[in-house]
């Protein structure tokens, strides 16, 4: 097997927790920073800090200049038409907000919201908001129990009153891969605008939004590898124009006067306020330090990984997979027959193995498949064999202990 | 009758024998799957106190000898730390509990169940027998 080794460029990977090596499988929560991001931020603060936008001094325009070039980078990664398309957010949740906030003017009573089963909690709560607000209805596309969606129904279920097509691209629950191409252009054929929460996807795959002819993108940089409180919505021109802003104050007007005010042109329009402007440069250097690497070499490490943990994993009696979707990506989710997946967790911890137990923000999958959670790993590029070896270990030692 | 610090003291002793934390979980296992089962019908929805990791059932009653409370859960490591909180506060007098702070976990090195980031139920369980304590106190039996 062909492995990535890019443990040193991650300081936090090199400690200790509770006495034993960390192997760090909570990746899809976030992802740890490298060392190039880390210090691109406290760079910035020792050298450019200065507020963007709007200072003719040369630190403002070192600091707009930077920021301004990071927008650039991912406007080109994900093959954005403009720009002004890439608009700065604080995360996949706040765009998602931002968008359904904005539908509040665009919705009739009678019109319907489709979401799918397989949702975070963040891609549906604001549509089930937008849906009290305006009358909309919320429509479903169900989830079989392998964790894939049952696109089957998707022509039942869009129709000409359906005006927001609403889903993941990769689901963080269970890892599915879903079939966006196919669902983005059933939702095209009545018109209705394509919202991807692709907070998943960002760190496993190339995203080409043109090419996928998606409405709406978001993601967050603290998933790939860059810092918290910072994420984008990508959004084509039209629906953008279309959107009234979400947010009023600084930087997103034309003119005010006292009793009103003329808007800022895209992308400032959305951007009100002084921004996360260390984040976005933070971010920058994630995304650099991951076109370095290469996407591609990025999927197939984690790849060649996510079968070897599951193969040795389907050796252990005990294990029961939740999630068996044929295109899966870096995540496994699994329960241990007769035991809570708390208490796999706890004692995971205690050998100094890092995985997250619960409903993991998606109660209706729990609900869905009649568990009150899983145990989940989730990989990324640091992710090394080692890992998954002392992982394997530590979990026949946990069943022992729990029987 | 045993005071609070006796029991206390009990169970410290009891976790001083433990070398590693195999031991002291393997224990606090058994604990867990000791733990009198909570009749079915006081495992309302108003006795339940929501973790988002573990859920976490507790009921009380003041009887002449102090309170009694029963509580579960569906974790057997939550099930275990309930037993070592129960064990402490079980049939103490009202204004004992009212403002008990379960110092004795950070000497069994049991304080991180306690930590609101574990989303166990665990924290809120505390509160609530302390609030039982305090709406108990001066109701003679």
């Amino acid at each position: 097997m062909k492995q990535l080794n890019l443990k040193h460029d991650f300081p936090i990977l090199n400690q200790k927790i509770n006495g034993k090596p960390l192997v760090y499988l909570d990746s899809a929560a976030t992802t740890q920073k490298p060392q190039v991001v880390i210090d691109t931020m406290v760079e910035y603060y020792k050298s450019s800090n200065s507020n963007v936008h709007r200072g003719v001094h040369s630190l403002s325009e070192r600091a707009t200049d930077s920021f301004e070039a990071v927008r650039s980078s991912l406007h080109r990664y994900i093959n954005a038409a403009h720009e002004h398309e890439i608009i700065f957010t604080k995360g996949t949740t706040d765009s998602v907000n931002l968008v359904a906030h904005g539908f509040r003017s665009l919705l009739n009573p009678g019109d319907e919201i489709l979401v799918s089963e397989l949702e975070h909690h963040s891609n549906l709560v604001p549509w089930q908001m937008l849906a009290q607000v305006s009358g909309a209805k919320l429509t479903f596309i169900p989830m079989l129990q392998s964790g894939e969606l049952d696109i089957s129904m998707l022509d039942s279920l869009i129709n000409p009153k359906t005006k927001i097509v609403a889903f993941n691209h990769i689901s963080n629950a269970l890892g599915t891969v879903n079939p966006v191409k196919k669902i983005i252009s059933a939702a095209h054929t009545v018109g209705a605008c394509v919202f991807i929460d692709g907070a998943q996807a960002f760190p496993h795959t190339a995203i080409n939004v043109q090419e996928l002819d998606v409405d709406f993108y978001a993601g967050s940089a603290h998933k790939m590898y860059g810092p918290a409180g910072i994420g984008l919505l990508y959004g084509k021109s039209e629906w953008l124009e279309k959107l009234p802003p979400y947010q009023g104050g600084g930087e997103m007007i034309a003119e005010v006067k006292l009793k009103e005010s003329t808007y800022a042109g895209l992308p400032h329009k959305f951007e009100a306020g002084t921004p996360n402007i260390e984040g976005v440069i933070g971010w920058g250097a994630a995304l650099k330090w991951i076109e370095d690497i290469g996407i591609e070499n990025i999927r197939m490490h984690e790849d060649n990984l996510l079968s070897y943990a599951t193969g040795l994993l389907a050796e252990i009696p005990d294990v029961i997979f939740y999630g068996t979707a044929k295109e899966r990506a870096a995540v496994i989710s699994f329960g241990i027959k007769g035991s809570h997946p708390y208490d796999v967790g706890v004692l995971l911890d205690q050998m100094g193995i890092a995985v997250r137990t619960g409903h993991h923000c998606a109660q209706p999958i729990m609900t869905s498949l009649k568990i009150p959670g899983t145990v989940r790993i989730s990989l990324a590029a640091y992710t090394s064999k080692e890992d998954i070896d002392m992982f394997i270990v530590a979990l026949e030692k946990t069943i022992s202990l729990l029987n | 009758m045993e005071t609070i610090i006796d029991r206390e003291e009990d169970i410290i002793e009891e976790f001083s024998f433990f070398d590693d934390w195999m031991d002291k979980y393997t224990h606090l296992i058994s604990l867990g799957k000791e733990l009198e089962q909570m009749i079915p019908e006081n495992k309302t929805s108003e006795n339940q106190i929501k973790g988002c990791q573990s859920q976490v059932w507790l009921n009380a009653k003041l009887t002449e000898n102090g309170i009694l409370f029963e509580a579960d859960s569906d974790a057997i490591i939550t099930r275990g730390m309930i037993a070592l909180l129960l064990r402490v506060v079980q049939g103490q007098k009202p204004e004992k509990i009212a403002s008990y702070e379960f110092n004795f976990l950070e000497k069994i090195g049991l304080t991180t169940h306690l930590s609101p980031s574990r989303a166990n139920g665990l924290v809120s369980m505390v509160k609530q027998i302390r609030l039982y304590g305090v709406a108990f106190q001066g109701k003679t039996k």
